[in-house]
């Protein structure tokens, strides 16, 4: 079964990277492969707005989509934007193989809050998820207690869950099969070693 | 139900880009374009929901240019402003000019959700409406088809085994007979029910205008084809289209027709694009369409793919025995569209209903109730109400001089005849049929006709 390759960025706890891992592999049933981290990916720094523009490091991924993975998912710790709009949490092509996911925004400390792990271990899985499901072809759900609800605002990636609602997982599946050519099996860790 | 469709009008690929993507993550089918112009032609070309247009976008039209010519094809359309700068002026001229939304880039991204679900629950409340609409007065058709002649039920037994079928039909009757509530009530009972139905009378229309009113035309294909138009054929597309009095129809568009029926396929006036088209054609004619067949005025071809299933209405004066049920059925209705209290009919009125021989069928029959209904101050109708039916029916009669008349015979029956009304007054009379005393007594003479009692001498 080909994996899903996660490439962080170096800043990235390497606890957050294990638990979105285990998380991504209990999820979709598939291989999770990481990939050498890499550093600030400067860039993709806009200098007016201070931000990153998530569309230029999806574009930067493309190159680094090894041959046959499923999806390759790039965890950064920078606050990240598209043009139209001041932040997003993540960006990730639908029905393709890309996405990307930002942990600024997912930490209390974006908030002016002490910082909090376990809430951010939580808000990292069901982001990353979200984000693969696009990948998927997953489109917003209407169901705000499932994973593919749009979360606009920390408080609504809080008020959901991490798992998918039964009509999303039913998608998922049919994805999975048609896209692997066969039934998803058991998933499991594959770790690189850092860069 | 189609899905709305999104359109993105920016110069900025990135912004064009991620906007799209990130809308269509939201399940919206998105599409862009790079320029004014280029969203002006995918305007043309397709229907959206919503349209984000960048103010400033060189070289070209700018943003509130492109609004405008997209509100001249689709004056409905939602159309929302973006800018990187807000000033008060550009806010006020994009209003003014029928913006719904005026934001700024970049924006709050709760801020565009909420945006996008407003004008998507807004325009499927249009949509919505739009269908209850049409709901309501194809029930009100259907429920017009009302009958309890053996004929008409073999009619509507009809209906039910062909609703179902793709098959091509031709509705033949009288004027007035219902064809197009038949047309209706097919449509009803199929599968297409939840589309489209679009009827188009072939009489009422030029040639011309006929082609254009059916294929659509092209922007520019003739004087006043200021913008493109999507004719009946596409706006019947999934439903059926209704072509009434199809015997009127030039052998130009016969062609044309048969060309469709055959391909599934046309093109608009002044077009190239070849144009698909899934559309169940009902046909309708009051006119013997096999003796203009038979006459060369009509195609043969174009006849046997029209009549694949038939459908004769007869004419209300063979199904009496509906008269009283359909009167009965037009006072409720028409009673409570004119907000009078005409509850019931009297046995009189019925039976004057029954002896007229309704040349103009249902229609004529609904036209009088309602007329009755008009003039009525009880809440009965009765004889009095309809006395205007003996009138008409008169003054309607056709003259025919009886066989073997001569003009002299019919002369000397209209001096006759004057002479009688004027009880012998030769003065009233001569003046009557506008010839002087002298010409009246020789014709008197001529036809030896006997002087009745009075005289003016």
């Amino acid at each position: 079964m080909n994996p899903i390759h996660v490439v962080p960025e170096q800043s990235v706890e390497i606890d957050v990277l294990e638990r979105v891992e285990t998380c991504l592999a209990d999820t979709f049933g598939l291989p999770i492969h990481r990939m050498p981290s890499f550093k600030d990916p400067l860039f993709a720094f806009d200098t007016q707005r201070g931000q990153y523009s998530s569309t230029e490091i999806l574009r930067w991924l493309t190159e680094k989509l090894p041959p046959g993975a499923t999806a390759l998912l790039a965890i950064v710790d920078r606050d990240i934007f598209i043009p139209m709009l001041t932040f997003v949490f993540g960006q990730a092509q639908l029905g393709g193989s890309l996405a990307l996911v930002s942990l600024a925004r997912l930490r209390q400390e974006c908030y002016g809050l002490p910082p909090n792990p376990d809430l951010l271990l939580q808000r990292a899985c069901k982001e990353t998820v979200h984000e693969l499901g696009h990948t998927f072809g997953l489109v917003h759900c209407r169901d705000p207690r499932c994973v593919m609800s749009l979360s606009i605002s920390i408080e609504q990636v809080d008020a959901k869950r991490a798992t998918f609602c039964a009509a999303c997982r039913m998608l998922l599946r049919d994805s999975l099969e048609a896209s692997a050519g066969a039934a998803a099996g058991p998933g499991g860790v594959q770790e690189d070693s850092h860069g | 139900m189609n899905q709305w469709k999104i359109l993105i009008v920016d110069d900025e690929g990135a912004m064009r880009e991620s906007m799209a993507a990130w809308l269509t993550e939201d399940g919206h089918v998105v599409h862009t374009a790079a320029s004014g112009l280029e969203a002006v032609e995918r305007a043309r070309q397709d229907d959206y929901a919503i349209y984000f247009i960048d103010l400033k976008m060189p070289p070209g039209i700018d943003g509130i240019e492109t609004m405008m010519e997209i509100k001249k094809i689709h004056p409905e359309a939602a159309v929302i402003i973006i800018t990187a700068y807000a000033t008060v002026d550009t806010a006020i001229t994009a209003m003014k000019e029928g913006a719904q939304e005026y934001i700024v880039k970049p924006c709050n991204p709760q801020e565009i959700s909420i945006l996008v679900d407003r004008l998507m629950k807004l325009k499927n409340l249009e949509r919505e409406n739009l269908m209850l609409r049409q709901k309501l007065t194809q029930q009100y058709d259907f429920q017009d088809i009302i009958s309890k002649n053996p004929k008409m039920h073999e009619i509507f037994r009809l209906i039910k085994d062909v609703a179902g079928l793709p098959s091509t039909v031709l509705i033949r009757g009288e004027s007035g007979t219902g064809k197009e509530l038949i047309a209706r009530a097919i449509h009803q009972a199929g599968q297409r029910s939840d589309k489209p139905f679009v009827a188009i009378s072939c009489a009422a229309l030029a040639e011309s205008l006929l082609e254009s009113e059916l294929f659509g035309h092209e922007r520019g294909a003739f004087t006043g084809a200021v913008a493109q138009r999507k004719g009946k054929f596409e706006q019947a597309e999934g439903g059926t289209l209704f072509l009434d009095e199809i015997g009127d129809i030039s052998p130009k568009l016969q062609a044309d027709l048969l060309r469709v029926l055959q391909e599934r396929t046309f093109f608009r006036v002044g077009g190239n694009e070849e144009i698909e088209v899934d559309v169940r054609l009902i046909a309708a004619t009051n006119t013997e369409l096999q003796r203009a067949v038979r006459e060369r005025d009509f195609r043969e071809d174009l006849y046997y793919r029209l009549n694949v299933v038939n459908i004769q209405l007869p004419p209300l004066r063979d199904r009496r025995e509906d008269v009283p049920l359909l009167a009965r059925h037009f006072i409720d209705r028409i009673s409570v569209e004119l907000g009078k209290e005409v509850a019931n009919i009297s046995a009189g009125a019925i039976r004057l209903l029954m002896d007229h021989d309704w040349p103009g069928n249902v229609r004529e029959l609904e036209n009088a109730i309602e007329r009755a209904i008009v003039s009525c101050r009880e809440r009965v109708l009765g004889e009095e109400d309809l006395t205007f039916l003996a009138r008409e029916a008169l003054e309607g009669e056709a003259w025919a001089p009886p066989a073997q008349m001569t003009l002299e015979d019919v002369e000397q029956r209209v001096v006759e005849a004057m002479l009688q009304r004027t009880e012998g007054n030769i003065k009233e009379a001569a003046a009557r049929l506008g010839i002087d005393r002298s010409t009246l007594y020789s014709k008197i003479k001529k036809y030896q006709i006997p002087r009745p009692s009075s005289d003016d001498n």
